[in-house]
């Protein structure tokens, strides 16, 4: 009899101890969320998301360059990545037989393990020192990369979970194999894909260490892929260790920002996938 | 034989596609080491282990950033381990459906944050923390070092790495725990006896993932590490990663060597996060086959 | 329905196209020394000529070596560049001084809000780690007066390639032999103790941030952060603070016409020791990499101006003003630039 209690004891203790470790680390997790609120949110007014920077030590100014940069780039970033990423997927679904799928497989995933840092020098030496100048698109190039993997994996599982019956029906209607896969297959993975390009873009938005030696920054508004451009997290990490008591709340104002630009797309992409899912 | 035509054209251009793919790893690679080239010609193999960083006579070696990356990185995985595999377990085995689910993308919406916030806050909050603890064990009270990045990083791939876990223990199937429980197993035997080790090369693989994304982590490292360029000699040392190195010094090496040494220390850390990345698909490829 | 982005694209560019033809922006990089003068001069002339000047804080090394690789239009630095740089240029490059301005020791020291006192040879020790609490025997008796505390030197020192640096370890190799001998000079070192923090910025945050610390930064960092900052004890053996007389003072020497000249260690009995001539770097020949002859007319204008109307606004930040003999050697610079061998300014 004791053996049994002695086991039922073990059962609840370690019960105890799963829920204690479980919880604690929400302390870190959820002081993070509540430092960003606590500072940011004092400093978020309209002048702070449409205004430029002032020179340090003056009051005010504004963050608005760099929301604009980060947009730009992740729009310039997605118009390399998605069709490349969307066609490498339909190549892997639709026509990869035996070994060279394999190494394309292989090749994303070694490009999804790769340090971001990493891309920045690559990006560097291909595009910057060539060009010779920092660009936005040359930051966008190395978001870009980042992208691919995530594009193509995701575009590769929505279109294999498509039913075979799809493809042999609008073949049968004589339709050819690519209008097959642009009319039919895609549509009917759009959701799918769409939800994989939003999570790739959530995870270039807030990158920094690619965009150091890339965009680079820029005080100035910037429309031209052609010249340096500032971007939120490059703005977050210069004035987080910069010594200016105003840019120090103002990092804490654009990590809000920041924080609510890449959790969004999170929640876009996850609604999607939910609504995927139950239908 | 015309309506044939655009399918071929169209089966051309995805190939292509997938061939770039193939390229771009294959360029990234070259790119690195043709970079590398003028570091690799002047230290051959012993950059790896030569430790002296000394930008003013061009001596460089890479031993004070690749101690300062592997230290950093185990201790952030061994400090993680015990909450993620805790975390996972509760989500995947305790909490009820109704909630591990809510919970389960809360977490990954954490794991979401970008990396330059996470340096922010400790920056701000986990600097003075462990300064205060420095002062209490009597050791140099500088508040950044090793400590505040392991911590950091630690923080960081928790929720990766639980929600990594989550997913492992769901594969277990549902006859084996109920034999199991037939046989009157309590749930911690259960876990214990059957879940984790029927899963227990899964969970490995996903630690291993997550060490791959501590050891590339830049950012948030940069800022807490205190950017010193020697080996550290005590756990309490200011201390520099392969990434926080080549964040700090890239745009500014005036040097050709200079420049070059960084990039092999990128190259170096492409090879490092490769090799730790392969391990962990070999580990679920096996898995899979299984 | 296909075809709405395909006249976004065009738009973009037609927008962005459009305001390229419009408004130059000229690109510049480097050093940290003179970022809050830079940024408050740019500000300025945006304001007035609608010219906007990016200028990035990377570190003089940056500033060197983004000149070299032509990616910006001009560099900046605070210490002139060497020989072999100059060697590896694709043409000849000008040293355009801007300003004066001063090295400080900054602290963060509790219950010591001013009033530190430090010889040159204590200085040198401190960084090389031979120094290790603030009461060491040797810094209170320089400073009877002061309560220091039982608190270990944490030093602070630059992470990135820096003319800040350069002056402070060419400085200490002037003094301390065993500096000279263990460390050298550069804008990067292999320092012998303490942490890097990153830029200007970076150094005087931890400055601010950790009790303890002691750090080497421009005056105006330590002035906009209400830092203390240490008395040097100069060549004549008195000891001074950083002011904008004692800069001007130290900057009243021989300065030969390429202005590639260190004035740290002056000779002048009311000098600051520490002080440096921050410059901007451009290439005389300015067409070139299919540089546009506007772009280049751009420069050369924004470099006149900074040389005399934006001199104005230096003070309030704690720079000193070049000297007349200083002014004069820059203007002629200037009047050298040209744009397929016709000068920019005539």
């Amino acid at each position: 009899m004791s053996r049994l209690f002695y086991r039922k004891l073990k059962d609840r203790l370690a019960l105890a101890a799963i829920v204690l470790l479980a919880f604690l680390p929400a302390f870190p997790l959820f002081h993070i969320l509540y430092g960003i609120l606590k500072q940011g949110l004092s400093v978020l007014s309209w002048e702070f998301l449409t205004h430029l920077p002032k020179p340090p030590g003056e009051p005010g100014g504004g963050v608005g360059n760099a929301i604009l940069g980060t947009l730009m780039l992740a729009v310039m970033a997605s118009g390399m990545a998605v069709p490349v990423g969307v066609l490498c997927g339909v190549y892997l679904s639709e026509y990869a037989r035996g070994k060279f799928g394999e190494v394309v497989r292989v090749a994303a995933d070694v490009l999804q393990g790769v340090p971001s840092i990493v891309l920045g020098i690559v990006a560097y030496l291909w595009v910057v020192k060539p060009m010779g100048h920092f660009s936005a698109f040359s930051g966008a190039v190395a978001l870009a990369v980042m992208m691919l993997p995530v594009i193509v994996r995701s575009t590769e599982e929505i279109l294999k979970m498509i039913p075979e019956t799809l493809r042999e029906a609008s073949l049968a209607l004589g339709v050819n194999y690519w209008r097959t896969v642009l009319k039919v297959l895609i549509p009917t993975g759009m959701v799918g894909i769409t939800t994989g390009i939003l999570l790739s873009l959530a995870r270039i938005m807030g990158e920094t260490a690619p965009l150091l030696f890339t965009a680079f920054g820029n005080p100035f508004w910037n429309l031209n892929p052609l010249q340096p451009v500032e971007a939120l997290p490059l703005t977050v990490f210069k004035y987080a260790i910069s010594p200016y008591e105003e840019w120090i709340l103002q990092a804490w104002g654009a990590s809000v920002v920041l924080t609510l630009m890449v959790l969004g797309l999170n929640l876009i992409s996850r609604f999607l996938a939910w609504r995927l899912g139950g239908r | 034989m015309m309506s044939r035509n655009p399918d071929r054209i169209f089966y051309g251009l995805c190939l292509a596609v997938a061939l770039g793919l193939v390229f771009l790893v294959l360029g990234i690679g070259f790119t690195l080491l043709s970079g590398s080239w003028l570091s690799l010609k002047k230290f051959g193999l012993a950059f790896i282990w030569h430790r002296v960083w000394d930008p003013v006579s061009e001596e460089f070696g890479a031993l004070p950033f690749i101690v300062g990356t592997v230290v950093t990185s185990l201790v952030a995985l061994l400090i993680t381990i015990p909450f993620a595999l805790s975390s996972g377990i509760f989500l995947a085995e305790y909490a009820p459906a109704r909630m591990a689910g809510p919970l389960a993308a809360l977490i990954e919406l954490l794991a979401g944050i970008p990396s330059v916030i996470y340096g922010l806050w400790a920056l701000f909050y986990l600097v003075p923390l462990v300064r205060w603890v420095e002062m209490k064990f009597g050791a140099p009270p500088f508040g950044l070092g090793l400590p505040t990045a392991s911590l950091v990083l630690a923080i960081m791939i928790l929720p990766y790495a639980a929600s990594i876990t989550r997913e492992v223990l769901k594969m277990v199937p549902p006859e084996i725990k109920e034999a199991a429980y037939g046989l009157g197993a309590t749930k911690w035997e259960v876990i214990r006896g059957v879940c984790i080790p029927y899963s227990l090369s899964g969970i490995v693989a996903g630690l291993l993932l997550s060490l791959g994304r501590a050891l590339g982590e830049t950012m948030a490292v940069t800022m807490v590490i205190g950017n010193r360029s020697e080996v550290p000699t005590s756990f309490w040392d200011l201390a520099n990663t392969m990434a926080s190195v080549i964040a700090n010094e890239f745009t500014e090496a005036s040097k050709d060597l200079h420049l070059s040494a960084l990039v092999e220390i990128g190259l170096l850390l492409f090879l490092i996060t490769l090799l730790v990345n392969t391990l962990a698909r070999i580990i679920i490829a096996k898995l899979q086959v299984k | 329905m296909k075809k709405w982005w395909l006249w976004l694209v065009l738009g973009w560019w037609a927008f962005s196209g459009g305001a390229l033809a419009g408004k130059i922006t000229l690109l510049g990089a480097g050093a940290t020394f003179p970022y809050p003068l830079y940024s408050k001069w740019f500000h300025v002339y945006y304001q007035k000529t609608g010219i906007k000047v990016n200028y990035q804080s990377i570190g003089s090394g940056g500033g060197i070596r983004q000149i070299l690789a032509r990616t910006v239009d001009f560099g900046a630095s605070d210490a002139p560049m060497t020989d072999e740089e100059l060697a590896k240029a694709p043409a000849e490059i000008l040293h355009l001084p801007m300003a004066i301005g001063a090295v400080v020791i900054s602290y963060n020291l509790p219950g010591v809000p001013s009033g530190l006192k430090l010889t040159p040879q204590v200085l040198a020790d401190i960084f090389l780690g031979k120094i290790r609490k603030w009461n060491d025997p040797r810094i209170a008796q320089l400073n009877p007066n002061l309560k220091l505390p039982k608190l270990p030197i944490v030093v602070v020192h630059r992470s990135d390639g820096s003319g800040t640096t350069f002056n402070f370890t060419y400085y200490l190799s002037l003094v301390s032999p065993e500096w000279k001998k263990r460390v050298g000079y550069g804008k990067a070192v292999r320092w012998p103790t303490g942490m890097g923090g990153k830029g200007n910025e970076g150094v005087t945050g931890y400055l601010k941030q950790l009790p303890g610390t002691i750090g080497y930064i421009e005056l105006a960092y330590a002035h906009q952060n209400r830092l203390p900052v240490a008395a040097l004890q100069n060549k004549a053996g008195n000891f001074v603070l950083p002011t904008l007389k004692s800069l001007s003072a130290a900057a009243k020497t021989h300065i030969p016409p390429d202005t590639r000249v260190l004035i740290v260690n002056t000779d002048a009995a009311d000098g600051y020791p520490l002080s440096a001539m921050t410059w901007i770097l451009v290439y005389k020949e300015q067409a070139y990499g299919g540089r546009s002859y506007e772009r280049a007319k751009a420069l050369a204008d924004l470099l006149w101006w900074c040389v005399h109307e934006a001199q104005e606004y230096n003070e309030a930040l704690f720079y000193a003003r070049l000297p007349e003999n200083v002014v004069a050697i820059v203007e002629k610079l200037i009047r050298s630039m040209t744009y397929k061998g016709k000068p920019l300014r005539p």
